[in-house]
């Protein structure tokens, strides 16, 4: 890659676009599940958008501006066209009901104080990639409903579904492991308090 | 079956996108119940998980280098001066840092700002930031009472852009004291309430960036009581929750 013979606005550029570097990378490795394929498209993202920096508007939002190319370009590579083929067409659709709520005699809170870091990493890995980017970008990216918006180019609406949807397939996803850690737990006799 | 109506807003609810001009109602209702409160802690809990969970890769060193080769087009301000200066801040407040611990000679204001600094980032990362949930004045400060050895008062937030997320106990130079929590924007803000005299002397009232953390914090004492606020939030918006204190105390 060459990116020297850029004559653009270089410095603002680097200024907007190098704080994020650490954080871009996350999110590709996340989406690619793969670190060369991260790596490959850090760089694609930064090429893609060095070149579009002029028509960038100074003043709008850069980071999702730049997320949603690292994403657009994720989701026209051969692995983003294979993980989106999977996807269901309906998975946006209409709310199956409100909300249930939350059991409160399931484990969730004790794993999340007591244990496991790696199975919640290991939970959100096999998420579907639309609900497992909209989670990053909320919880880690901590990116408003309009900065979601803007760099899923989809509307407000559709983020608040899709992320409630991610969350609860992501409880699911949890449960097999609760259930499992519960019991490994009490035959160790060290459920205290549950 | 109760509370659907509510339950189905608890995610928006929780990520801090519920309208302002809802929040204080969704605020007493989730007070008042006690399955949306038990709901909305889980939902919280689960947020804080992910945000840890979901900050699991890093660029590695070899990539890094590249990158900051490719961008690097002008050496007055490339990418690798950039790294290079930055690497080269970074070795300086270590070794800084390291020496004065080391030699015992760090001024006690410096190690203050510090433990500031580490409470809040502590804080944040913790799967459980406030023991008290509640964005109602009314409910956070009589939490604290028994608590700690001394009462304070909290700024009204109508029609400001702050909101209060609940608060906790917390303890500086063996002393207790009080941490609020605050979001703008996402942001988040801890407001550190102790009492001034047990606290090293010294600790002049000002507006500063406690080095190495790059947050931005503000301090004044008033009334026998030492304030910080800090955050990663701009130096206006900690000023204005600063001066909301101020102006309640």
């Amino acid at each position: 890659m060459d990116l020297s013979g850029a004559n653009l606005q270089l410095d603002s550029f680097e200024e907007l676009a190098i704080p994020l570097f650490d954080q871009l990378y996350n999110f590709a490795h996340w989406l690619t599940q793969n670190r060369d394929e991260a790596e490959d498209l850090v760089q694609e993202t930064y090429v893609k958008a060095l070149k579009g920096f002029p028509s960038f508007q100074l003043g709008t939002n850069f980071r999702a501006w730049i997320y949603r190319i690292l994403r657009n370009t994720f989701l026209t590579s051969r692995k983003g066209l294979k993980v989106t083929m999977t996807v269901p067409l309906d998975f946006d659709g209409d709310e199956e009901g409100p909300e249930p709520a939350i059991e409160h005699d399931t484990p969730e809170t004790i794993l999340l104080t007591r244990s496991s870091h790696e199975a919640l990493q290991s939970a959100i890995d096999e998420l579907p990639v639309h609900f497992r980017e909209i989670l990053l970008l909320c919880e880690v990216e901590e990116m408003s409903y309009q900065e979601i918006s803007e760099t899923l180019s989809v509307p407000i609406g559709t983020v608040m579904s899709r992320l409630s949807r991610a969350r609860r397939a992501l409880r699911n996803q949890l449960l097999p492991h609760l259930r499992q850690g519960a019991g490994q737990r009490i035959a160790r006799g060290t459920n205290h308090g549950v | 079956m109760v509370c659907e109506s509510w339950k189905a807003q608890l995610d928006t609810y929780v990520d801090g996108e519920v309208p302002h001009e809802e929040m204080r109602t969704f605020d007493a209702h989730v007070r008042n119940c006690p399955s949306c409160s038990a709901d909305a802690l889980s939902r919280v809990q689960l947020k804080r998980a992910i945000q840890v969970a979901g900050k699991r890769f890093t660029p590695s060193a070899e990539f890094r280098k590249r990158m900051q080769q490719s961008i690097a087009s002008r050496p007055r301000r490339s990418f690798r001066m950039g790294w290079m200066l930055a690497a080269a801040a970074a070795v300086v407040v270590v070794a800084g840092t390291l020496t004065s611990t080391h030699l015992g000679s760090r001024p006690a204001r410096d190690q203050v700002f510090s433990e500031i600094a580490d409470l809040h980032v502590a804080t944040l990362a913790s799967s459980s930031p406030v023991d008290v949930i509640s964005t109602d004045r009314h409910t956070v400060k009589p939490w604290f009472q028994g608590k700690i050895p001394f009462a304070f008062n909290l700024p009204e937030l109508q029609n400001s852009q702050f909101s209060l997320l609940g608060g906790r106990m917390t303890y500086l130079e063996q002393a207790p004291g009080a941490h609020l929590i605050y979001d703008v924007r996402k942001h988040h803000i801890s407001v550190f309430i102790f009492q001034e005299r047990s606290l090293p002397a010294g600790l002049s009232d000002s507006a500063l960036q406690p080095g190495k953390l790059s947050f931005n914090m503000e301090t004044w004492s008033r009334g026998g009581l030492r304030y910080f606020v800090i955050s990663d939030a701009s130096a206006a918006d900690i000023d204005s929750l600063a001066k909301l204190f101020k102006a309640a105390s």
